[in-house]
């Protein structure tokens, strides 16, 4: 039973991992730049939602709503503000400015709510956990809906990308941006559209991963957007299904290393399966090989 | 990819014209020796005069240590277009290491110069080696993949950091992991994981630091301006061109992989002979970009440029202090209106343009400099 | 050729005017002991991880210092600064100097161990004298005459705790989750196992985390439950002690759960439900809903000033400034004195049969190894308050 224990909350983990990790990689196959504040979106989209919810006595779930809204607005306002001023100059530019952001992110929010962690209540209390096989095994009500949610995301976001017209131009830029903007695909809108939907994701994760693990302060996102980022390479960066497998995988294996190897090393035994499966198939998992032009 | 390095491949241009100018290497020499040697007896003269406080003659040691790894980092960053997230990785390597070496040494031996080039000699070779086990396997890899396993390689070191225990027993070097501390006695303990190392000995002083800038800016540069440089170089400029002429890419890949990591671990190890204590959580991702955000600041592939980068950026956050709570928001916003500044393409025009209106050094040619600049920039 | 040189002015010129800025932000703001106050310094983590404590100490500190101006308008005056270091020993040294170059005469520590022993090194270069609010490591006042500590040191922690499970709960069956890369937890965990097997008693679980990885504690949990745990020493700070709590409760596991001073606050944790900490046990020297007038008047005092309750650390720092202050009268010092002069007078009066009474003791003393001496309180919390163990 502690077997099925330990891939319950791996996935349940993963899940969280796999949604921040679908915003770095929309992003990433977009505008092919690392967003290193994106796990700062998250900790914002988590002060948010308890905001709401404690000072202005939201219910949870509206309180999601509003979190969404405003991590949607923030990220196209730093991608307008940041990133675009420096589009086309080399991602190493780009890299640096979202650093910059991230520190401003995290500094923002430690002048606003100061350093005093926060108890994040849970979207999901109230719920009783479920019990099974002589309650050896239990599955919380936050595991079960951040797997369903994940679910849910990748299949609407497929969707999304393969059907919609908007969709369809996202990956037009994604592939070739110059040829998209000449068939006349708003390249502008497109990137704008990733970032929204991007911190969107980001402020759904923050809310999941904090009723699981509820304690939120100004660095919260920070650890959980850098594993987010290894699931997304583990995975092939800029690839949809790629992030969810890489997540998944990343959650299960850290899961696994704390119980059965060691609780201190499970980091470095997550980012060294990372090495090996780089090595074996240098593009992740299911990313793209990439032919260079002579 | 090529979109990504499209800012190294200009400035790369531009190099490659120097270089059959020739002078090129000469120049970006004397202005680097210019500035570290410069600035050392600036500062000294200075401080003899009693002008400069304890907080700023605190640095000087620590402005070297970054000067020097952003100036090795460069090697990987510019001159072979790698992006690497893990320096700090090698930093760290560097510094335990020799912190170890300089405490056996420090047993038998009292002549200080001796124990500090023995140990940055050791914290260097073993970053190397470091430097080599993770360079073979990694160099297939491009792009930001590389970058990723840099990032992934820096946190492994740190993690296991956290667990490992060295010991002196009777002069005899003992370690071990977390679990099986009992077998090193408390009181001889040199590094204890998370607690890092205590009880060294500070040995570090601004000559020291002088010279280990000087040491990894010579190193640099040479390697740069050799045939292995120039083969380094246009690997990066165009692999498969570079292959089909016959250069073994991996080898001057990890060449210049391998030399980055030992000068990262030299001046690792002065950094830590520059404090009593040292922590392993010290050598983080942050620490890794802080390296990177020095190199990009002041140009990739830019010797002199990465060191004024790397002694303003560190002295920058401590003259922030008067901003008391809103300090590091200050850095991050600085931080983003300079990357914005100097890198987007009509803000750069404009603020060149006024420059050239307002240059105090304006000479005959001042008029046309903003210009100049402009349509280089508009043809690349 | 004329470009790159004119660039390389420009540039050194810039360079020149930030490193004077910087010269002159050290130099020429002396004037913090304005009117002949003493100023006392802090260097501590104001942003970052660590922020909570820095800030505490920070607060703290502040109103011990008006506290003590607003009581005494002709004793000594006291001024207080406190700089960021972002628990880091190299940023702590800049700040400790920064401090050196505003006229610090009395070091009040740094805050978090870490940077503590980088900043006591220079202190004890400097003859400054200093004591630590908080910082708990024994290399903080290893081999430095002239820095004491006002809170415990991490193995004294670790022995009183284990001697109290050993004399209290000799058939409990105990297990340990604690941080491997916080040295406060790390160096706690150390003395505790060594005095516990000491004792003859044995482990049952030992499980760590990382600062990096303290979100997910079912593993640890999951380990310990298979044990058969029934007492779980927590050696950490209250933050992801409470995610255990809530973690732990998740899975249905209950255990008793017995914590150190770090583990303070958890009541006071915004958001947090304090039901989940029911039964807990800690052993702490300062408890902030005490009875006692001193405690009650500085937890009001607190909260009018800085709308919150104060933690461990803000009572550390508190106690810190009224021992100073008292130890500087007793040694009849004026406020004209050099840090040399002050740092050997209060050498010999902490070194001595000098007593400080504060809020996280009562006639606290010190040996001259740098140590206090105070007992430690075991708590239980029973009904959302804690009560002393019966």
């Amino acid at each position: 039973m502690n077997l099925l224990t330990n891939i319950i909350s791996g996935l349940s983990l993963g899940s969280v991992y796999a949604i921040i990790a679908l915003g770095y990689t929309m992003v990433y196959g977009i505008s092919k730049m690392l967003n290193f504040a994106h796990g700062d979106v998250i900790m914002i989209g988590g002060y948010m939602s308890f905001v709401m919810t404690m000072y202005m006595g939201l219910n949870g779930w509206l309180a999601l709503l509003v979190a969404i809204f405003i991590c949607t607005a923030l990220g196209i306002t730093i991608e307008r503000l940041a990133y675009r001023p420096l589009r086309g100059t080399g991602s190493l530019a780009v890299l640096i400015t979202a650093i910059g952001v991230s520190y401003f992110l995290q500094n923002i929010a430690l002048l606003i709510w100061g350093a005093n962690p926060k108890m994040f209540t849970s979207l999901f209390k109230g719920m009783k956990p479920i019990h099974a096989a002589n309650g050896q095994l239990t599955i919380t009500p936050e595991s079960l809906f951040t797997i369903l949610a994940n679910i849910i995301i990748m299949v609407l976001l497929t969707l999304f990308v393969n059907k919609t017209k908007a969709g369809k131009a996202m990956r037009a830029v994604s592939e070739d941006n110059g040829a998209a903007q000449l068939m006349g695909i708003n390249v502008n809108q497109s990137i704008s559209l990733t970032f929204a939907i991007g911190s969107g994701l980001a402020a759904v994760a923050g809310v999941l991963m904090l009723s699981a693990y509820p304690v939120l302060m100004p660095t919260t996102g920070a650890m959980p957007g850098i594993k987010a980022f290894t699931a997304a390479v583990f995975g092939g960066i800029g690839s949809i299904p790629g992030a969810m497998i890489g997540g998944l995988i990343l959650g299960i294996i850290e899961i696994f290393s704390r119980a059965y190897i060691s609780t201190e090393l499970s980091d470095a035994i997550v980012f060294a399966c990372l090495i090996i499966v780089l090595l074996v198939k240098p593009t992740g998992l299911l990313g793209k090989k990439v032919s260079e032009k002579v | 990819m090529a979109e990504k390095l499209l800012k190294i491949k200009k400035i790369n241009t531009r190099g490659f014209k120097n270089l059959v100018r020739g002078n090129d290497y000469r120049k970006e020499a004397t202005i680097s020796y210019a500035i570290l040697v410069g600035g050392y007896l600036v500062l000294q003269l200075l401080t003899a005069a009693g002008l400069i406080g304890h907080n700023l003659q605190g640095q000087f040691v620590p402005i070297c240590v970054y000067i020097s790894l952003a100036v090795s980092l460069n090697l990987v960053v510019g001159i072979s277009g790698e992006l690497s997230l893990g320096h700090a990785g090698f930093m760290a390597v560097g510094a335990f290491s020799g912190i170890l070496m300089s405490r056996i040494l420090g047993n038998g031996m009292s002549f200080e110069p001796l124990i500090i080039i023995i140990s940055m000699l050791f914290g260097a070779l073993m970053a190397a080696l470091a430097g080599f086990i993770i360079g073979i396997p990694i160099l297939g890899l491009r792009g930001d993949y590389l970058a990723i396993v840099t990032l992934a390689f820096g946190e492994i070191i740190r993690n296991f950091m956290n667990v490992l225990y060295f010991g002196l027993d009777d002069g005899k070097l003992r370690f071990a992991f977390n679990h099986t501390i009992d077998g090193i006695d408390n009181n001889e303990r040199i590094i204890t994981g998370a607690i890092g190392a205590t009880g060294t000995k500070t040995m570090a002083t601004f000559t020291w630091g002088l010279l280990l800038c000087l040491f990894t800016v010579f190193v640099v540069l040479n390697l740069k301006n050799s045939k292995q440089g120039r083969a380094i170089m246009s690997i990066r400029d165009n692999r498969i061109a570079g292959e089909s002429i016959g250069l073994d890419v991996r080898k001057y890949k990890l060449m210049a992989f391998v030399v980055s990591a030992a000068l990262a671990g030299m001046a690792g190890c002065l950094f830590g002979l520059n404090y009593s204590t040292l922590v392993p959580v010290k050598f983080n991702f942050n620490t890794s970009v802080l390296i990177l955000v020095f190199v990009v600041l002041g140009g990739v592939g830019n010797i002199w440029g990465g060191i004024i980068a790397a002694a303003l950026l560190t002295v920058l956050p401590e003259t922030f202090r008067q901003f008391a709570d809103y300090r590091m928001l200050t850095y991050a916003i600085v931080l983003i209106v300079v990357m914005i500044c100097t890198y987007n393409p009509a803000i750069k025009a404009r603020v060149t343009g006024i420059w050239a209106k307002v240059n105090p050094f304006k000479k005959k040619r001042g008029g046309d400099k903003g210009k100049g600049k402009k349509s280089r920039k508009e043809a690349a | 050729m004329k470009k790159t040189w004119t660039k390389v002015v420009v540039v050194a010129l810039s360079c020149m005017m930030a490193f004077m800025l910087a010269a002159c932000g050290g130099g020429g703001s002396s004037d913090a002991g304005d009117a002949g106050a003493v100023l006392l310094g802090n260097t501590g983590p104001l942003t970052g991880p660590a922020a909570i404590y820095g800030n505490a100490v920070k607060n703290g500190g502040q109103l011990a210092v008006d506290e003590i101006n607003a009581a005494n308008p002709d004793g000594i005056q006291l001024a207080w600064q406190a700089e960021d270091d972002e628990a880091d020993g190299e940023k702590a040294v800049n700040a400790y100097n920064k401090l050196m170059d505003d006229g610090m005469k009395v070091f009040i520590g740094s805050t978090t161990s870490g940077s503590c022993v980088a900043a006591s090194e220079k202190a004890f270069e400097d003859r400054v004298f200093e004591l630590t609010p908080s910082a708990s490591q024994v290399a903080v006042t290893e081999g430095k005459d002239n820095v004491f500590q006002l809170c415990f040191s991490d193995p004294n922690q670790g022995v009183a705790a284990a001697d109290w499970i050993v004399a209290n709960m000799a058939d409990a069956k105990v297990g340990v989750i604690y941080n491997n890369a916080s040295d406060y937890s790390a160096g706690i965990f150390d003395k505790f196992k060594a005095e516990y097997e000491a004792a003859g008693k044995k482990l049952v679980a030992v499980e760590a985390f990382s600062d990096d990885a303290n979100t997910d504690f079912q593993a640890q949990i999951n380990s310990m439950k298979n044990a058969g745990a029934d007492f779980v020493f927590l050696p950490i700070y209250y933050t992801p002690a409470s995610n255990i709590l809530i973690q732990a409760d998740k899975i249905g596991y209950a255990p008793t759960f017995f914590g150190v001073d770090g583990m303070d606050g958890i009541l006071t944790l915004e958001g947090f439900d304090t039901s989940l900490a029911e039964g807990v046990m800690l052993l702490t020297p300062f408890i902030a809903t005490a009875e006692d007038e001193a405690t009650q008047n500085f937890v009001a005092a607190y909260k009018e000033a800085y709308g919150e309750e104060p933690n461990q650390f803000a009572a550390d720092a508190y106690d810190c400034v009224y021992a100073v202050y008292k130890a500087m009268n007793e040694a009849g010092l004026d406020a004209s004195a050099s840090h040399e002069e002050i740092c050997e007078a209060l050498i010999a009066q902490f070194a001595g049969d000098f007593t400080a009474s504060g809020v996280t003791g009562a006639e606290m003393q010190w040996n001259e190894a740098g140590e206090v001496n105070k007992t430690p309180n075991a708590m239980v919390i029973e009904n959302g308050v804690y009560v002393p163990v019966k």
